[in-house]
């Protein structure tokens, strides 16, 4: 039965032949090229490499930044999913359609966009700077740009979600007394909490990566304000091939272990609530 | 999926479901609240961006804003970013249906690690992804000397730009139609097999059809990141005026001559296609959903 059933339809060795041979030929082989550089470097000129002051410092930023843009995502990322799948309110379909502005928005256009808005004689930089608050050119900026570019994540993990909520779980809770606070906080928030997190962990890796919208706003100083993507691209250009890689395999093993993390999350995701993300 | 959180699926207006209903109906300030919060962050961190955008490129007046489009340096640039989505996003459409055809159709071991394997550009900074070629075909890399010898340039010429687009835009089709053809399973196409179609009548009548929205959709998304990739076409691009300059790298080369206006103005462009971008999306999310309801019924 089971070799009837297999082979009725043809294609197969083409098409996963074919696919095999480009996944090998545009990912797999490349990248694997950071990793077979990598070995011809002594330990010694790997840790000088990956571990130096400056890149430290970049790593310190690159995840901090992240992480911080990763938690205001979560938090108003999920704010504006409750307001966008509740409440009706006037613009409520162009505010949920330009939502995914930064996907299609190329990340080079969003970094000088947001160094107009955020320097000093900027639309919000103007009223921040009497305060003493400074964002463009130091690390505040990296952060908008990171929560810029990884605002869609949380939004768009967590409404689906919202979304197919039926309202009897928290018919329940009302009808034993709870209020709607303690319904949010008892029977809702759990329901939603493996869609927020993997929003979470989405953004998060993203911004890790990101290069584009961070550079123009960064102001790019060594040590305060200097990101990992950036230091590669700073060996590549002072013709470091060998610290540029060795930089990049620790950026990649941490993308491998962050893909594997967010996997796990989908799939829990997909077990609690019955519908994949 | 790191990279594209949307997926294909058209969005229900579920707001007068949970208002119309005491238990899930919020108090008035709550929802105030919730809204003018969420609205305020969505104005600093999107609509301010978007209209800064048109705002900065017009600063100068419409002269300046047309002299910095039609001048030939973003003209070249201009045709380069088309070139470069020309041919990566083919690449990736013949690719995606391919993968899509053999992971949702058939039976193999190790389908969910390839999967995992066809996500993996997502996951990649795109410095590292740019990085990686030169370290195959730069100078110093693997086919270097052997490319220099035959007078071929891949780095710092447009066929890097090609490969590090299509690098970064690789997983876009294939994960929207991975997800639907494996919930559409196979028997469509064995019922046309065995009514005696060829394996290409089967393909191109019956799953193009029934694919045809997400189809579009992978390539809309596709080519937007195509038009607007920063970070991987920078490394192997070397910035040669005129010549391996995308819309992009011109962007950054214009603003770092502190020609703003003209910056803003070629940025303006790809503000246009990132809006253009979102409409189509949401045209073809609407279609779709429209077509399932009438497939429903």
């Amino acid at each position: 039965m089971s070799g009837v059933n297999k082979r009725v339809l043809p294609g197969f060795g083409l098409s996963l032949g074919f696919t095999l041979v480009y996944l090998s030929l545009i990912v797999l082989i490349p990248l694997s090229a950071v990793f077979i550089k990598t070995t011809t470097m002594s330990w010694h000129e790997f840790l000088d490499a990956v571990a130096s002051p400056r890149v430290i410092a970049s790593y310190k930023l690159t995840f901090g930044a992240s992480f911080l843009a990763a938690l205001i995502n979560a938090v108003f990322g999920l704010l504006l999913a409750w307001g966008l799948t509740r409440y009706p309110f006037p613009g409520r379909k162009i505010v949920d359609a330009l939502i995914d502005l930064p996907f299609a928005l190329p990340t080079a256009v969003a970094g000088i966009a947001l160094t107009a808005i955020y320097a000093k004689n900027g639309w919000v930089g103007s009223l921040l700077e009497p305060l003493g608050i400074k964002i463009a050119f130091g690390p505040p900026g990296v952060l908008v740009a990171l929560t810029f570019i990884g605002l869609p994540f949380v939004v768009r993990t967590v409404q689906p979600v919202l979304e197919d909520l039926e309202t009897e779980y928290e018919e329940a809770a009302a009808s034993l007394g709870a209020t709607r606070w303690q319904a949010f906080q008892r029977v809702v928030f759990p329901t939603l909490f493996p869609a927020l997190l993997t929003g979470f962990a989405l953004a998060f890796a993203r911004a890790v990566g990101e290069y584009g919208s961070v550079i123009f706003i960064a102001g790019n100083i060594p040590m305060v304000s200097e990101i990992t993507p950036l230091i590669i691209i700073t060996k590549l250009e002072q013709f470091d091939y060998k610290g540029a890689t060795a930089v990049a395999s620790v950026m990649l093993v941490i993308s491998f272990l962050l893909l594997l993390v967010i996997n796990g999350l989908q799939a829990w995701t997909a077990r609690r609530t019955g519908r994949a993300i | 999926m790191v990279g594209v959180a949307a997926t294909f699926d058209a969005r229900p207006d579920t707001a007068s479901k949970f208002q119309a209903n005491p238990a899930t109906r919020d108090s008035s300030w709550v929802r105030y609240l919730i809204i003018g919060v969420g609205l305020t962050y969505f104005a600093l961190f999107l609509l301010l961006p978007l209209i800064a955008v048109f705002v900065e490129a017009f600063r100068k007046g419409a002269g300046v804003y047309f002299s910095a489009l039609v001048e030939p340096d973003a003209l070249s640039a201009i045709r380069l970013t088309l070139l470069a989505a020309a041919l990566s996003v083919p690449f990736n459409l013949i690719f995606g249906l391919a993968a899509a055809w053999a992971i949702a159709k058939f039976q193999f071991r190790g389908k969910n690690f390839l999967i995992t394997l066809i996500d993996l550009p997502f996951s990649v900074s795109p410095v590292v992804a740019g990085l990686i070629y030169v370290l195959v075909f730069g100078l110093q890399g693997w086919f270097g000397p052997w490319l220099r010898e035959h007078d071929i340039k891949i780095i710092f010429a447009v066929p890097g730009i090609i490969l590090a687009t299509t690098f970064v835009t690789f997983p876009f089709i294939a994960r929207e139609l991975i997800p639907l053809m494996q919930a559409q399973g196979r028997d469509e196409e064995e019922a046309a097999i065995s009514l005696g179609a060829s394996g290409f009548q089967t393909f191109w009548r019956v799953t193009i059809p029934n694919i045809k929205w997400a189809l579009l959709y992978g390539i809309i998304l596709c080519n937007a990141r195509a038009m607007g990739e920063f970070g991987a076409v920078s490394v192997v691009s070397g910035h040669i005026r005129g010549e391996t300059n995308t819309m992009p790298l011109q962007v950054e080369i214009l603003y770092n001559e502190y020609q703003f206006a003209a910056a803003f103005a070629v940025a303006s462009l790809l503000a246009l296609l990132a809006l253009v971008t979102l409409v189509l999306k949401t045209y073809v999310e609407w279609r779709a959903h429209h077509h399932n309801a009438i497939a429903e019924e």
